[in-house]
């Protein structure tokens, strides 16, 4: 008996020391039910041992109040709560991507509405193998149709987001989700379980045997080559999850509900023993009472089981009833099944015995690792600036159509007009036209959000391509007058149990730990997803950064689009002689070479600054952060982002001498492309003297051609409606 | 006035229409439960959108069955003003209370965006601010809004001026290209016969303000203010 | 020789099918309380031509396996009629 239980814990993912650790725990042999509540409850997923041990780096406290590891990550802004986090659901999405990005979607809006906010947002970045891959092409096909299967029925609008190709995501693609809400500071509601004899209430759908060790099992492993391990496949039900959101903000409304959890990863035994922990009580529940779907369902079945669309409540024991016809109002299953104890222990009963008894503060509590790192050895072969030896090529005009229709490059409308973006109607700079600002209803101020990262970056160098993720995260953010505030992460790498991926890793978490404090910014959430291998390799290190910031005025808001006829054209920052890592490289040369580009934090923070000065003024009439595609890029999403589109003519002599390609496409960090009225140039251009901002006026918008010029050479002429047709249409016909 | 706004399980455009009307519009408007019968003695009803039950089956089939769909009914047979919007105007169509049916998008997804729409009758509860002809910029969002029905239906529609609103251009050209999920003859907006009960695709609470990028929607909401507002001071 | 293939997919079971559950809860709203369970699937019919009927079927299997069904959480069953 003890021997076999032994080999079950092993197969469940359980290491011999941690197995030992639970016999210590205990005092006795574990049974199968406690195994297998240990072995999600200690997963990666749930646990993060291999990386826990590195979140004491991350600021807690910056520019604005924040809320960190209470029982909601966000930050409070004029007695909003604003809450927001990050989470992956890869390997579901490999396995089954409609499903799997539906349910990750599912997933993360309960994670919001268990703090007690509204969802109001969410976000996805997704990346995925080369686009002229078949099964590429097939994911991300089923990871949009999940989204916005998933998200437009429940009426949380998907605003922004990103979408990436590159070879490395071919056998393991990434499917990254975000959400935020949003609350009076004083309505959140506590994840915890409190007052003896209270009770425990379960909500939502029944109990099926739903990915059961999903987490511990797929997030937790590598895909081998026949992708053999398919535990069976959660099923999104987002009218079920509509209605759970409604019924659950009503009972919170109604004072009895005194702590709330969702039931996501390792479902019942994670959100109990949680529960049980924070509250530093225990929990006893009756397996008998939980609505299953299916019959004989065992006791380790129903504690591991992730079926989606649950929650586990405590509720006053006076008000149960008036709690569960809440739930019954809106047609859900409402049981109780359980009652909050003094003792700290979650004892599962089921056909009245006792079949698990643990300790929640130990259950709740994995063990840490701290796995040997080594820098990898390809990192001094790729970053080389071999680049600098390269002949460019001669038609910069035919660089610029190849790089407008490229699939990382191109518009991304066939993607987000799949979603529901103006549902509930805060959107106020959509979608396609820089970053998105949501309004909040009856209050001047507003909120603006992104996401970023850029894999090839981490790649070449892992702590500086996070940094600049942060850094130009921010940069978007301040662009469109919205001060950053607060950061969620969703950390993408390989196996921690390799050397080099866990390098990787911890240099990602160094740079995103110090720029973050740097600018101000706690982390207030955030998820960990290892062993993101295929048999062809881990995927490249991909630190997504989630980003929250604060526009004051909502009426200030400004897109990315050339709106007036005539208005100066101003580059902001300085442009080096940068290629490495740049799309350029990629595409025109199949080239993925370093170093990066340099990032400046004190540079940064001066952009910041002045763009938010700038806005606050309404001396803008657009602005966007460079990134991916330098220059030439940002002036054709200017020119072509607009509900007409608008040509501008510009000359480069004043960035300087350099490599005409470095100046083009280039993606030096710390840059801003604005427009403003010639009214408005001496001002703008005296503000950024103070802020010590390089500003180059480089020429002016109008006429129905986007011209290039270097001392009066011209490097590309092209008609904007032909650039625009081809940056629109790309991707969808590249499908 | 007053206007009700029916809240089935799965609606989610709910607390958009009743921010517009009772914000935006700033008329008195109520939300009513889709289990009840009692309309609470509103003027004007609206169906608003969202996916009801989860569009599962078919959109607005299991809707249709509520309780307060009997009210609605007996309500639009008296004279009484409803708009269905999106899911609404779906919901409208499973239970007979318009003619014809509306098959998934063209495109095969989901569509959400701001079209142009025509205003082809401004002779309705729903049109009267508008003029004839104009050019409205007003968002869908939806997977089934390819709007159908035999080719006689069709011509009667338009004998009758049943069809309110058609996607066109930016300077008001109904073209094959403006046509966002091939609809017949672009139809966006239809009334019954009588006139009293519209459907449209497009979303006008989420054009109801500037910031949204477009006030036209809100022009669809003060139509049924006004024309109401006539018909009272005619009654008295 | 002409085919046609009868093709229906269901998901799996154990899998959950909220539409199904959905639909069920409106027959009973409408007193159809007698209904225990519904299964909500896809049904397909298929034209093409082949040799033999045996081939027909290999055929169809491969259709469903390759495109009608996502083996990962559906089920199929088919028929094999000629023309």
């Amino acid at each position: 008996m003890p021997e076999n239980n032994r080999k079950i814990a092993l197969e469940l993912g359980l290491q011999e020391e941690e197995y030992q650790k639970i016999l210590t725990i205990l005092g006795r042999t574990p049974t199968p039910t406690e195994i297998a509540m240990f072995s999600v409850e200690w997963s990666e997923h749930c646990g993060y041992p291999h990386s826990r041990k590195w979140f004491e780096l991350f600021p807690r406290e910056g520019n604005f109040a924040a809320l960190v590891g209470e029982d909601a990550g966000g930050i409070v802004y004029q007695g909003t709560a604003i809450v927001f986090k990050m989470e992956s659901h890869n390997h579901p999405s490999q396995v089954e991507p409609r499903q799997g990005a539906a349910t990750g979607i599912g997933g993360i809006i309960r994670d919001i509405l268990g703090s007690g906010a509204r969802p109001i947002a969410c976000l996805d970045s997704l990346h995925f193998g080369s686009l002229d891959d078949r099964r590429s092409r097939y994911l991300l096909k089923g990871v949009v149709d999940g989204i916005a299967f998933y998200g437009n029925c429940v009426g949380v609008p998907t605003v922004a987001g990103e979408l990436c190709f590159h070879p490395s995501f071919q056998g393991n693609c990434l499917v990254n989700v975000m959400c935020l809400g949003v609350a009076p500071r004083e309505a959140l509601a506590p994840a915890r379980a409190q007052g003896e004899g209270n009770l425990i209430l379960y909500v939502g759908n029944k109990t099926g045997r739903d990915g059961i060790g999903g987490c511990s099992v797929l997030a937790s492993q590598e895909f081998g080559e026949g992708e053999e391990k398919r535990p069976s496949v959660q099923i999104g039900d987002p009218f079920t999850e509509k209605c759970l959101i409604e019924a659950t903000l009503e009972a919170l409304e109604s004072g009895y509900v005194l702590g709330i959890k969702d039931m996501g990863a390792a479902g019942l035994t994670c959100s109990s023993s949680e529960m049980a922990a924070s509250g530093e009580c225990g929990v006893e529940i009756d397996l008998n009472r939980v609505p299953v779907r299916e019959e004989n369902m065992e006791a380790w079945e129903i504690m591991m089981s992730e079926s989606q669309e649950r929650m586990l409540l405590c509720v006053d024991k006076e008000h149960e009833q008036q709690v569960i016809d809440i739930f019954h109002k809106w047609g859900l299953e409402a049981a109780t099944i359980g009652r909050v104890i003094t003792q700290d222990k979650v004892v599962i009963k089921q056909r009245g015995e006792v079949v698990a008894q643990i300790p929640a503060q130990a259950l709740t509590q994995p063990p840490v690792y701290d796995p040997p790192q080594i820098k990898p050895a390809y990192l001094d072969e790729v970053n080389d600036a071999r680049w600098r030896k390269i002949f460019p090529p001669s038609d910069w005009g035919e660089v610029l159509t190849k790089m407008v229709s490229s699939p990382n490059l191109s518009s991304r409308r066939w993607v987000y007009e799949q979603y529901d973006h103006m549902v509930q109607t805060n959107t106020v700079v959509l979608p396609g036209s820089g970053t998105v600002i949501l309004r909040i209803k009856d209050e001047k101020w507003g909120i603006g959000v992104t996401s970023d990262c850029n894999p090839v970056y981490c790649y070449l160098d892992p702590y500086r391509g996070t940094q600049i993720a942060v850094a130009e995260a921010a940069r978007n953010l301040a662009s469109v007058g919205a001060r950053p505030a607060g950061i969620t992460d969703c950390l993408n790498f390989g196996n921690p149990q390799k050397p080099d991926r866990y390098w990787q890793f911890v240099q990602a978490i160094k740079g995103l730990a110090e720029a973050a404090r740097f600018f101000g910014l706690p982390v207030v959430s955030g998820n960990v997803s290892f062993y993101n291998e295929s048999p062809q390799g881990a995927v490249h290190p991909t630190p997504t950064i989630g980003m929250v910031g604060i526009i004051e005025d909502v009426n200030r808001a400004i897109s990315s689009s050339f709106t007036q006829e005539g208005s100066w054209v101003i580059l902001l920052g300085d442009t080096k002689e940068e290629l490495g890592g740049s799309e350029y490289l990629q595409l025109m040369f199949g080239l993925e070479v370093g170093p990066p580009p340099e990032v400046n934090l004190e540079t940064e923070r001066k952009l910041q600054n002045l763009l938010l000065d700038l806005v606050s003024r309404g001396l803008l009439l657009s602005s966007l952060d460079l990134s991916e595609g330098g220059l030439a890029l940002a002036l054709v999403e200017g020119c072509v982002t607009g509900e007409q589109a608008m040509g501008v003519k510009v000359e480069l002599e004043s960035l300087g001498s350099m490599r005409e390609d470095a100046l083009l496409f280039g993606e030096s960090c710390g840059r801003a492309l604005v427009s403003v009225s010639p009214a408005c140039l001496a001002q703008v251009q005296s503000i950024c003297e103070k802020y010590e901002i390089p500003a180059r006026v480089l020429g002016k918008t109008g006429g129905d051609k986007l011209v290039v010029e270097k001392s009066s050479r011209v490097l590309i002429s092209t008609k904007v409606d032909k650039i625009a047709r081809l940056w629109t249409d790309a991707l969808s016909s590249l499908l | 006035m007053k206007f009700g706004v029916v809240v089935f399980p799965g609606s989610n455009c709910d607390h958009d229409c009743y921010y517009a009307l009772s914000q935006v519009v700033g008329v008195e408007t109520t939300l009513l439960w889709h289990q009840e019968r009692d309309l609470k003695n509103c003027d004007a009803v609206v169906l608003p959108g969202g996916f009801s039950y989860g569009d599962y089956l078919r959109t607005g089939a299991i809707a249709r069955f509520s309780p307060i769909m009997d009210s609605i009914r007996q309500f639009a047979q008296a004279g009484g003003l409803v708009l269905g919007i999106c899911n609404g105007f779906q919901i409208l169509l499973e239970s007979g209370l318009l003619p014809g049916a509306l098959l998934p998008n063209r495109s095969g997804h989901f569509i959400c965006r701001f079209v142009y729409l025509r205003v082809e009758n401004n002779r309705t509860p729903f049109t009267s601010l508008f003029q004839l002809g104009e050019v409205l910029k007003i968002p869908i969002a939806h997977n089934q809004g390819n709007f159908f029905a035999s080719s006689t239906d069709i011509r009667s529609f338009l004998d009758n001026r049943q069809v309110v609103f058609r996607y066109c251009d930016s300077r008001g050209e109904v073209t094959e290209v403006s046509n966002p999920n091939g609809s017949l003859e672009s139809i966006a907006g239809l009334t019954n016969c009588e006139g009293n009960v519209m459907g449209m695709m497009p979303h006008p609470e989420r054009s109801a303000e500037e910031i949204l990028g477009s006030t036209d929607g809100k022009k669809v909401f003060q139509s049924i203010v006004k024309w109401w507002e006539e018909k009272e001071i005619a009654r008295k | 020789m002409n085919f046609i293939g009868k093709v229906v997919v269901l998901l799996k079971e154990g899998v959950f099918d909220p539409q199904g559950v959905t639909i069920k809860n409106a027959l009973h709203n409408l007193s159809f309380s007698q209904v225990s369970r519904v299964r909500t699937g896809k049904y397909f019919e298929v034209e093409f031509e082949a040799d033999s009927e045996s081939e027909a079927e290999n055929q169809l299997k491969s259709m469903c396996q390759e495109l009608l069904s996502n083996p990962v959480i559906e089920e199929y069953s088919f028929q094999v009629e000629t023309e």
